[in-house]
């Protein structure tokens, strides 16, 4: 009862969500509405009880790719209201593509539902106590430790490749030298004076 | 810590690319030591193959092989890629920005390509590829402010990754249809009831389409010569020796052992991959007047060559593979260590076939090494060069495909005349500019040893270079 209820609210707050994401005036605010249909589609995702997929859901979308958007919309000065002028113009070309995307739903539904497909099925795990993170982690440093610490060399080769890339050494802008400054001392920096009046101050 | 022992030559070139990158950023900028240290890592490297256990056979649950062919194939990737780096003294400028990046880089693509030659499950193979792959499109570009340099690394790296997609399609498409990403199962789902099946087939083909394009065969070679022309020239040597042999290998081991069963569906692609890679690697080289679009060409030339080797199939098939990689590599490099000798009077690189007009006048001993790099690519009798390719033949002949050996050597009649072309600007024609004389005798000693290995004593390695390609081809 308490799972069909968490359903239906999830659900409901994700299309609502959804829906605002397209219609909201503001971007930064439909950014927000994106950030909140994530949240319950995780949510919608813990339901069935792949928990490892809804916190790699909250943790990459929400955190990274959401803020990344956020930070496009905000400091980028695209004017967004000229990009949706062309919004009824385009609309045939957007119901195709949603007649096709609901169309190969239904077909990889009816698919599924008439067996599988493939010639030669690989054994399905078997579903142990483990739950899937733990599983998930067992596979990833045992079986697939070498392809997975390549893969991590990999992204490191991605951020050489960016700093090489882009990244030069400007003449024009002055550094701070922490060193520096930790070591400057009051007295070198500053003296006490008492100035008479009337006299004026050196400066 | 055993079990890590067959992985011993990858770690060292992998963490010590990890450590050399941490301390190259703490000390001074634009030093050349970090340049040796990653030379002394590739031949640590090659050392440890020796020690290590490499007849361990399939580690990791199956996923990685430490065999000879491996060995083999990892010896000359790590050596070239040491070569690259000795070449890179003298092009990079002085004091250049990111000194100690392009040993790293070097590092971390020899690594993919280790990775490369010794997977044997899919996901292994395309983690190595990718690795070795990200690398290069950085490397390609390393002269960002180069307009060349950058079209060569942005051409590269589209064309790159719309490969790596077609590669990745047929990874799972094989990996749907057989149930398993390690070769020894998927050689099962092929040798079963169901090796008809269309989608192993589609997925066979989509794979090899993707490594085609690794190994820049036709159809699959159009990047080739712009990504080649563009790059700093030790990089080019990189993509033309190291990079190049590995996806050489990983096709044949791919083959030969993941598709064994499937032996018609992939004989055909290859043979008219090479086919086409002989034909037209010798006709577009006609034009040309870049002695590094010529070499590209002639290396889609010679890729032609060694899958004539791998269509033969088997074991003599794999040895005539190894044997020609292990010359092509050499060649290859000493031609590229020659094309880095080509600087004008104020020590800037050119690359135009005119500026070589009677070089045999002013510079005869440079002259005559790339008479020897040209006349063995050409595979013309006394040179050593002429050798792999007869082994070639030799293992299609016997693998029954008279027919494919024939065309194939009447095509290098074909290729020869641009070879020969080179040879006779540099001999006969009135001499143009001479160029600047630099002083490092390391890569003149790399010249004098190439061109002594392919020059007609070479013939005195067929014995030991036939006993270690034999050995390293017995793991089919």
């Amino acid at each position: 009862m308490i799972a069909l209820l968490a359903f239906y609210l999830f659900a409901t707050v994700t299309i609502a969500s959804a829906v605002l994401v397209i219609f909201a005036r503001n971007p930064v605010h439909s950014v927000l509405w994106l950030i909140l249909a994530f949240f319950n589609a995780a949510g919608l995702i813990l339901l069935t009880g792949a928990e490892f997929i809804a916190m790699l859901l909250v943790i990459v979308y929400v955190g990274a790719v959401a803020v990344l958007f956020l930070f496009v919309v905000m400091m980028l000065d695209v004017d967004f209201s000229s990009l949706r002028s062309g919004f009824t113009r385009n609309l045939p070309f957007g119901l195709m593509i949603a007649l096709v995307l609901l169309a190969e739903i239904v077909i990889a539904v009816g698919a599924q539902q008439a067996g599988p497909v493939l010639a030669r099925g690989a054994a399905a795990p078997a579903v142990d106590a483990v739950s899937n993170i733990e599983a998930l982690g067992t596979a990833l440093y045992t079986r697939y430790l070498i392809p997975f610490e390549l893969a991590g060399l990999i992204l490191l080769v991605a951020m050489i490749g960016a700093i090489v890339l882009t990244h030069r050494s400007r003449g024009d802008v002055r550094g701070q030298n922490a060193n520096r400054q930790i070591s400057r001392r009051p007295q070198d920096a500053t003296r006490n004076t008492r100035p008479v009046s009337g006299e004026g101050v050196t400066l | 810590m055993l079990y890590l022992a067959p992985i011993l030559p990858e770690a060292i070139v992998g963490l010590g690319a990890i450590a050399l990158m941490m301390v190259a950023a703490f000390v001074r900028r634009g030093s050349i030591w970090t340049h040796w240290v990653a030379i002394a890592l590739l031949l640590a490297a090659c050392v440890a193959l020796v020690g290590a256990p490499q007849e361990a056979g399939r580690v990791f649950g199956g996923m990685y092989a430490a065999d000879g062919f491996a060995a083999f194939g990892k010896v000359i990737i790590f050596l070239s890629a040491a070569v690259a780096i000795v070449m890179a003294h003298n092009w990079f400028e002085r004091d250049y920005e990111h000194g100690a990046e392009y040993p790293v880089l070097i590092l971390l693509s020899a690594l993919g390509a280790a990775v490369m030659v010794s997977a044997t499950d899919l996901m292994m193979l395309y983690v190595g590829l990718e690795l070795q792959s990200l690398s290069a499109y950085v490397l390609a570009s390393y002269r960002r402010h180069d307009e060349r340099s950058a079209e060569a690394g942005l051409k590269y790296f589209v064309l790159g990754g719309l490969a790596s997609g077609i590669l990745l399609y047929g990874i799972s498409l094989l990996y749907g249809f057989s149930g398993t990403t390690g070769f020894t199962g998927i050689a099962v789902a092929f040798a079963g009831e169901e090796a008809t099946s269309i989608g192993l087939t589609f997925g066979l083909v989509f794979t090899l389409a993707g490594i085609a394009f690794k190994i820049a065969a036709v159809p699959f070679h159009m990047w080739t010569p712009d990504v080649y022309e563009g790059a700093p020239t030790p990089v080019t040597a990189f993509f033309a020796a190291g990079q190049k042999v590995a996806a050489i290998l990983l096709a044949t081991r791919i083959c030969l052992d993941a598709m064994a069963p499937a032996l018609d569906a992939w004989r055909q692609i290859v043979i008219f991959a090479a086919l086409a890679s002989i034909i037209l690697g010798a006709v577009a080289a006609y034009g040309q007047t870049n002695v590094k679009r010529l070499l590209a060409y002639s290396s889609i030339n010679n890729v032609g060559f060694a899958l004539v080797g791998l269509a033969a199939g088997g074991e003599a098939g794999a040895q005539a593979v190894l044997f020609y990689s292990a010359i092509y590599v050499v060649m290859t490099l000493g031609a590229f260590l020659c094309v880095l000798r080509m600087r004008d009077a104020d020590g800037r690189p050119v690359e135009s076939l005119a500026s070589l007009s009677g070089l045999s006048q002013t510079r005869p001993a440079l002259a005559a090494a790339i008479a020897i790099f040209m006349f063995s690519l050409a595979g013309i009798p006394p040179l050593f060069g002429f050798w792999p390719k007869l082994m070639v033949f030799n293992a299609a002949v016997d693998a029954g495909l008279q027919l494919l050996a024939l065309a194939a050597a009447a095509a290098t009649v074909i290729g020869a005349y641009y070879y020969l072309k080179v040879v006779k600007i540099m001999y006969f024609d009135e001499p143009a500019a001479p160029f600047l004389r630099p002083r490092s005798p390391l890569e003149t000693g790399l010249i004098a040893l190439a061109a002594l290995i392919v020059s007609p004593l070479g013939y005195l390695l067929i014995g030991p270079l036939g006993r270690l390609s034999a050995n390293a081809a017995s793991v089919f």
